[in-house]
This record gives structure tokens, C-alpha cells and sequence, in this order.
């Protein structure tokens, strides 16, 4: 007998009486802004947002001017490091990193990243600073309609992003950084 | 109305005061009461401790002593909780059954059964806090507890408390944390029990409040204890006193 | 081996007046941030319902939920694995290590990894294993096991890191300033993170329908370690697969709020496919879950999502210190769980609880925490578990409160009374209620004695008032 049929087999014959999955409601509550909420609840973890209107590049130049190493996947901002290239770890020193998110949660202030983005997987970490363009119309009300997002189903890694890596296990007390991104900003641009 | 009493074991030892209270109380209130003179214990003191065959004997006690009474009460919320959803040492019979779902715990019968309105023959002008026992919160829902913000706030033995004459509740901080008694836990796990018993002691004397009242005397024997040793100043009443007017 | 003395290691933790304060303050304000979230949540007990409802369908299907959890993953292109016990599943890791010439693994925080002790497995085989949690970290390097399941350094200072630090980093200890120890953590580790050979995570969740691991993690070292060296390695729990994707949302929200009281981590993550060009391996593991799964008393432990709002709320926890109860997992639900797997070693356990509700009713997933707790303390007396001590006092008490006429005696005696009762019938062996507490002094006369005298034994007259 294999693990998997010792397994199986273990749980199938011995588990308790079955019993219903029960429907899960998606809570809505019509909030007023999602916006503002979105905004607060970012900040909570200490991500930014920002809304420099149309001109996103002269934007960054003034938000991060001693950034040498940027890497853009949107078509708004031009940046000197090519997204192709960032699957190698090596090139870890990217100062900042601009992607466009499909979706944000206004309940966590959270955005979503997959591989669609970027070369994300490691993006998402590695850079120092991460700048990530998003639709208020991409905000939605809560954590249970971000779920219904197709990339829950089918990308190869998403991740929800909520602030900037931090770390609150010496003493309880909160840091910035920890292991990942140093800062978090959120642009809003249709 | 005829109500069989049960005095718990300790409250029979240690703190007889607490019984005549609760005996004067209800009559005072109309209610004939007796008092099944062969009682002894509920059976927690062993239950609680993984002993239910040595916990057998003394609930079946308990059970041929008031399977008569439609009305059980006893001043104890640690004890009615024992009795009334952790009965499980004696034989499921229906006596058993009906002991376990006609006990009361004082306040509840006061508030719930008597639904009494007020205590003229008491007056007790003094600041005190209130600690409710975690039977009487969690085991007996006499209380909102903390952890389900949710719930709409009550407590009956606040209630009934804060009918008695010059009486001022003072709150203070980690009001239902436990007091750290728990039974043989206090004696098995000593430095511990003590610990959690004086940090509680610390949070009420910073409101400033000397006198701890109670419905559950198990709470304040352990903080009483507790309090010999490193803070002399506090006075410990079962709410039974104080609302009978016995406490001054 | 040995049973823990649970209590004695307490006392040790309380001793240390400086550490002890800290702890209870630090682990209580989680508590307080807990309740803050839960507030803001109106549908809280709906969602708390409906995560206990989920688990409770799943661990009842566990079987259908495992064999479709392992045929999504199998289609999204990772490779899935069965481990019976510990030691399967660390053989497996260092076999799927050793065949791709694995030489350093860096690893997020994972309980279940502690639970199978890996490292020290895969350090006696060669291999270097970067523990990349913060918290984790500091616990190996200081070669502790973690205090606390959420923050495994709970019971450090930061002045105790910053000495821990400059011990093993050549580190400032007088600069006890977080933000610069995580910044030599983070100096220390990231060269780590981007040299290892294959990176390992845990699981909070593992979603049937679509073959994802999801982690839930403040510091995105899971992120570093899932995604940054090209071999992934998963180990996940048999009792952490939910259905889909539309139930994983009810415990994101719950998780966090429970934990620490923020709404959610800053990195949560869903791992379902290989890196291009690299190979996702995931272990499901056993080691005794089905055992509990078919023990109809204990199996809601099994719910567990590893919050440990339990152990924050437990004032036991609280005042005894994460490694006083010598096991992997802590607090309330290390108590229900880890008797199954060593009833000798850890038969004190179910004891060192004041069984004051307080854990069930923060548990998220609607464990009846204190309930197993206390049943738990039954099977310990059927197993022949208990002390002869103990066995005498519970004899004796059961004897003289079952029998009227003895009880009174016993009770009138006075000192005779304090013997009675089993707090009592103890205290001569550990002369415990004398050494922080006093003795309540037995009064004159008791109840039976007042009544019997002023109203009679059958309470129609007494013999004075």
C-alpha cells in the first residue's frame, strides 16, 4: 500500500458524518467611496497612494530621485531595465519597480500581482520600491469579490498585496523593512 | 414558590456568612426554602479534574437530594455550571436531567425567575467592582462576554447591583479576564494561579475601588488568598451579602 | 520520555519577573487588537460560522478534497507527494534535495515543519537550512524552538535580539532598536535568499479546485522562498485544504484579525504553478491527522487555521511562557493536540488551564477548545495517567462527599475540613497554598451547623437563634 492509499483510505473509512458546504455571501454593503477606504486601509500597513494626474513619469522622477535602476512594465513610465530580464535573482538591485494592477480591495488596501504583470514573482520582492498603477474603477468592495478574480483560478502565482514587507516579531514592534519591497505606493490613473 | 438550596461545599466550610445571606435573601423575597440538610458537593472537584468515577457518587447525591425541587438555586456560578452542562459522572436518568435543567445560579433566579425590582432593606454607599466568575460568563451566559463584541451588553448580576442603595461600580481594566483560580489548578499550578490572581488584584486597585464583590466565592477565596500576602486592603463580599443588606 | 512538568517550567518563566511582564503585556495586546478588529466587522460571528461550517464539510470529505486538490496540482505542473508520518515526509524532502543537488534550502515559517523536526534532519544529511521568517530566525540562531505559533520570538526583548545578534552578527548590542535589527537581518539574509539551491513554504490554506498553496505572511519571505531559486518545496498539512477559492476569502478575513488585529498580512500569496523552467513539489502530510480526524471528541481540532488568538487570550499562556509546555504546538491548542501524539510526555498538559472559555470564544474556526480541554483530562485518568497522589486525593474526596454523615464530620473538624476538599487534599504534598496564598481560616461553625442549630436539620425549629 502506498502513502497516498494508507492516506486515503485512513481519512475515507474514519472522518466524521458528512455534512453540508454551506454558501459563502458576498457581504455587500454598498459602501460610499472605495476609494477613501481603499486609501486608509494602505495606509494601515503604511502603503502609499498618490495621484499625480496624467504625467506618471515626471511623477517618479520626483518621488524617488535617487533611483538609477528602473524597471517599467506599463506603458506610462519608461524605465532602463528591461521586465524580460528580471527572472535572474542577480539583478536584485532594482531601485524601483512599476507595474499596473488589475485589482485592489478597498476592505485591506490590497492589490493584486501575477506573473501577468511582470516577471512578478520575483518583483514583488526583490525591489526596493514598488509603484503599482490602478483603476478606481479595478477597486472593489471586499476580500470576498476579489476572490471571483479569473487569476484566483488560473494564474501561476498571485499574490495580494497589502503594504510594504515588514515584520512585527522582535518585541511586537512593527518595522519596515523586513525581507521584501521597502515601499508600497499605489497610483490611481484610469 | 419552595426552592431546595444548595450551599456549596466550600461556601459550607469557609463561608457559611454567604449561605445565611442567600437563605435570608430568598426569604425575604417570598420564597419558602429548604434546605436538603443530607447535600454535600456538586461533584466539580473531582470531575474537573478527570476523576469522573470518583465524581459519580457525589453527583447522585446531589441528584436524590433535590430531584424533588422545580426550583434548584445555589450562590455559585462555577457550581450551577457544573450541574447544569457538565453533569455527565452520574447515571443520565431523568432525575438527572431534571436537576440539571432546574438550577439556578442566584442572580439568574433573581433577574430571570423572581425578576425582582429592587432591594429596600440594603444600602451599601461605597465604590466597589464587580467580578464576574468565568461559569457565570462563558458557562452560564449571565454576562456579554468580551471576546464577541457583538453581542448587545447585559449582566444580571450588574443589574441586580446596581439596584442596592448607594452603590457605585467602578470598572477597571481586563474585566472578564479569569481570576486564575480554576480549582485543583490552583494548587497544581500554584505560581501561576497566583500570578493571574494578583494581576488582577493590580488592575482593581487601580480603579481604585477596595471592595470586590462577587457572585462566585471560589473567585474571591483564591484573590483573598492572594491578597493576605501582598496587599492587605481589599474586602471580599459575596453578592448575597450585599444585596440582603448584611454588608455595611 | 519524561512527561513535561508544565508547571514547574512556568514557574521558572515567572521567576524572571522582567520577561514575564513584557510577555503578558505584549501577548494580551494582540488580544485587545483582536477584539478592535473583530468590532469592525459586523458579519464577524457570520464569518466565524461559516469557516467552521467550511472545515467541518472538508475534514468530513477529506478524502474527495485530497484527491482533488492533488489532481489540480498535478495539472498545473507540480508534482505531489504523500508522507505517513514525520519521517516520510522529511525523507522525502531530502530525497527530492539530494536528486537535484540541493545543497542550501532557504524556508518560510511552517509549523509543520517544526512538528517533523526537518532541520536537524537535513542538517545531519549535509544540508544548510536558512530559516527566512524573522521571528524563526532569531529562534535559530539562538537554537529555541518557537514560543508562539504567529511570532516565534514572542518571548524575546528586543535588547534580547540585539545581544542575540551581536553574538552570532558582530551587531551593536547596545542599539536594541528594531528597525536596525531587522536591517541586519535583512543584510544577512537576502545574499542567502538569492544563493539557496531550493526554497520551502508551508501552507495556511491549500485550495482544492485550483491546486494553489496559499501563505499569509508580513515579511513576503515566503515570496523570497517560493519564487526566487527555481525548486519549490510545499508541505502542507492534510487538514489545510478548503474547497475554493470563494471559501479561502472567509478565512483571509478571519486569520489576520485574529492574530495580530490587522485586516490581513501585507503578503498573501497563492503558489498553484512551477516557476517557468522550475519544479513546484508538494508534500501532503498525515503524521497522526487521521488519527484525530477519527476521534469524534478531538477531531474539531483538526479546524485549526494557526491564528493563536488562543494562546493570546489564554492567561495560563500568558504567565507560563510558549516553551513551558515542552511541545511544537502551545497554549490552548497545543493542549488538545499534542496529548494524541505522546500521552505520557505531555499528561500534564490538559492541566495547566483554568478551563475558563475564553480561547473557544476567540477561536475563529469554533473549536470547543476549553470542552476538549477538559475532556482530555478524563482520558488522562482512563489511561492511567494520573500521579498516586493525585489518584489518593480524588479518592478520598469522591469517598467522603458522597457520604453525608462523613462529609459533615470531616467539615466540622476545621482543620480536618481543609483535607477534604481536593485543592486541599493536595496542598500537604506541594504545601502549595501556603507559598503565595493564605489559607482561608475555617469559621466557627459551618452551614449545616448554623442551620441544624438555629432552624433544625429539617428546618422546622432550632434549638437557638
Amino acid at each position: 500500500m502506498s502513502a497516498r492509499d494508507d492516506i486515503l483510505g485512513a481519512v475515507r473509512e474514519r472522518g466524521p458524518a458528512t455534512r453540508e458546504l454551506p454558501r459563502v455571501p458576498d457581504f455587500h454593503s454598498a459602501p460610499d467611496d472605495l476609494v477613501d477606504l481603499f486609501t486608509m486601509a494602505l495606509a494601515r500597513l503604511d502603503g502609499k497612494v498618490a495621484q499625480p494626474g496624467s504625467d506618471v513619469q515626471a511623477w517618479l522622477a520626483t518621488a524617488f530621485p535617487d533611483a538609477r535602476q528602473i524597471c517599467s512594465a506599463v506603458p506610462e513610465v519608461s524605465g532602463n531595465v528591461d521586465p524580460a530580464g528580471f527572472s535572474d535573482p542577480a539583478t536584485a538591485d532594482i531601485d524601483v519597480t512599476v507595474v499596473r494592477t488589475p485589482l485592489g480591495i478597498a476592505e485591506t488596501g490590497s492589490i493584486l500581482l501575477t506573473e501577468t504583470e511582470l516577471a512578478v514573482t520575483t518583483a514583488a520582492v526583490l525591489a526596493q520600491h514598488l509603484v503599482v498603477l490602478l483603476d478606481p474603477a479595478d477597486i472593489v468592495e471586499n476580500v470576498h469579490f476579489a476572490y471571483r478574480h479569473p487569476a484566483f483560478q488560473q494564474a501561476a502565482y498571485a499574490v495580494l498585496l497589502s503594504g510594504p514587507s515588514g515584520s512585527a516579531d522582535i518585541g511586537g514592534v512593527t518595522v519596515h523593512p523586513a525581507q521584501g519591497v521597502t515601499t508600497l505606493t499605489v497610483v490611481l490613473l484610469p | 414558590m419552595r426552592v431546595g438550596l444548595m450551599i456549596p461545599c466550600y461556601i459550607d466550610m469557609f463561608y457559611p456568612q454567604v449561605g445565611k445571606s442567600t437563605l435570608g435573601l430568598l426569604e425575604r423575597l417570598g420564597v419558602q426554602v429548604d434546605y436538603p440538610f443530607d447535600q454535600t458537593c456538586c461533584g466539580q472537584p473531582m470531575a474537573n479534574s478527570g476523576a469522573h468515577i470518583e465524581a459519580k457518587a457525589t453527583e447522585e447525591l446531589f441528584v436524590r437530594n433535590f430531584s424533588g425541587y422545580d426550583y434548584i438555586v445555589a450562590p455559585s456560578g462555577s457550581c450551577v455550571h457544573h450541574i447544569r452542562n457538565k453533569f455527565t459522572a452520574a447515571d443520565d436518568t431523568p432525575e438527572r436531567r431534571h436537576v440539571s435543567s432546574h438550577t439556578w445560579d442566584l442572580p439568574e433566579f433573581l433577574c430571570d425567575v423572581l425578576k425582582v425590582g429592587e432591594f429596600p432593606w440594603a444600602r451599601f454607599p461605597h465604590e466597589v467592582v464587580l467580578h464576574v466568575s468565568c461559569s457565570a460568563i462563558r458557562g452560564l451566559g449571565e454576562q456579554t462576554m468580551s471576546e464577541r463584541p457583538h453581542d448587545p451588553w447585559f449582566s444580571k448580576p450588574r443589574s441586580l447591583l446596581e439596584k442596592v442603595d448607594g452603590v457605585t461600580i467602578a470598572d477597571f481594566d481586563r474585566p472578564d479576564e479569569c481570576c486564575g483560580f480554576g480549582g485543583t489548578f490552583s494548587v497544581t499550578e500554584e505560581a501561576v494561579a497566583s500570578a493571574i490572581g494578583n494581576d488582577k488584584l493590580e488592575h482593581i486597585g487601580a480603579s481604585g475601588a477596595r471592595y470586590i464583590v462577587s457572585p462566585d466565592m471560589s473567585c474571591l477565596m483564591h484573590l483573598q488568598g492572594c491578597a493576605h500576602r501582598d496587599r492587605g486592603d481589599f474586602h471580599f463580599l459575596h453578592l448575597a451579602e450585599v444585596l440582603n443588606g448584611d454588608a455595611q | 520520555m519524561k512527561a513535561v512538568d508544565q508547571a514547574r517550567n512556568a514557574l521558572a518563566f515567572l521567576e524572571d519577573e522582567v520577561h514575564e511582564r513584557a510577555f503578558d503585556t505584549l501577548i494580551w495586546g494582540l488580544r485587545v487588537r483582536r477584539d478592535a478588529a473583530a468590532r469592525e466587522v459586523p458579519e464577524w460571528e457570520d464569518l466565524r460560522t461559516l469557516a467552521s461550517q467550511i472545515k467541518e464539510h472538508t475534514l468530513a470529505n477529506l478524502a474527495h478534497y485530497l484527491e482533488m486538490f492533488e489532481a489540480s496540482a498535478m495539472r498545473n505542473g507540480a508534482t505531489v507527494h504523500w508522507a505517513r508520518d514525520a519521517h516520510e515526509h522529511n525523507q522525502i524532502v531530502d530525497d527530492i534535495l539530494s536528486s537535484h543537488g540541493a545543497r542550501h534550502l532557504v524556508k518560510s515559517k511552517s509549523m509543520l515543519t517544526e512538528e517533523c523536526e526537518l532541520r536537524p534532519f537535513l542538517q545531519r544529511r549535509g544540508v544548510q537550512v536558512t530559516e527566512t521568517d524573522l521571528g524563526e530566525r532569531i529562534q535559530q540562531l539562538d537554537d529555541q524552538p518557537p514560543t508562539h505559533i504567529v511570532g516565534p520570538a514572542f518571548q524575546k526583548t528586543t535588547k534580547d535580539v540585539a545581544d542575540l545578534f551581536h553574538r552570532v552578527y558582530g551587531s551593536d548590542p547596545d542599539r536594541a532598536d528594531p528597525v536596525y535589527l531587522a536591517q541586519v537581518m535583512r543584510d544577512h539574509t537576502r545574499p542567502l535568499f538569492l544563493s539557496a539551491d531550493a526554497g520551502m513554504t508551508g501552507a495556511n490554506f491549500a485550495v482544492a479546485q485550483t491546486g494553489a498553496v496559499v501563505t499569509v505572511t508580513n515579511e513576503g519571505n515566503a515570496d523570497l522562498s517560493g519564487n526566487v531559486p527555481k525548486l519549490r518545496i510545499c508541505s502542507v498539512g492534510i487538514e489545510k485544504i478548503i474547497p475554493g477559492p470563494e471559501e479561502l476569502a472567509v478565512f483571509i478575513r478571519l486569520l489576520t484579525r485574529s492574530a495580530t488585529g490587522e485586516r490581513i498580512t501585507q503578503y498573501t500569496s497563492h503558489f498553484a504553478k512551477p516557476r517557468a523552467g522550475g519544479e513546484m513539489h508538494i508534500v501532503l502530510v498525515d503524521n497522526g491527522r487521521s488519527d484525530r480526524l477519527a476521534d469524534e471528541r478531538f477531531w474539531g481540532s483538526l479546524k485549526c487555521i494557526r491564528c493563536g488568538a488562543c494562546m493570546n487570550t489564554c492567561p495560563v499562556y500568558r504567565r507560563s511562557g510558549g516553551l513551558s509546555y515542552g511541545a511544537t504546538y502551545m497554549g490552548p491548542i497545543g493542549i488538545i493536540m499534542m496529548p494524541a501524539t505522546d500521552i505520557r510526555r505531555y499528561r500534564e498538559l490538559p492541566f495547566a488551564s483554568t478551563i475558563n472559555g475564553s480561547c473557544s470564544n476567540v477561536c475563529p474556526v469554533h473549536i470547543d477548545i476549553h470542552d476538549q480541554i477538559y475532556q482530555w483530562r478524563g482520558v488522562m485518568n482512563d489511561h492511567g495517567q494520573f500521579s498516586t497522589t493525585k489518584k489518593a486525593a480524588m479518592k478520598v474526596a469522591g469517598a467522603v462527599l458522597s457520604q453525608p454523615g462523613a462529609y459533615r464530620a470531616a467539615a466540622e473538624s476545621g482543620v480536618a475540613a481543609l483535607k477534604v476538599l481536593p485543592h486541599f487534599a493536595l496542598y500537604n504534598r506541594l504545601n502549595a497554598w501556603g507559598r503565595h496564598r493564605d489559607v482561608p481560616e475555617p469559621p466557627t461553625e459551618t452551614f449545616h451547623q448554623w442551620y441544624a442549630r438555629t432552624r433544625g436539620r429539617d428546618g422546622t425549629g432550632g434549638t437557638s437563634l
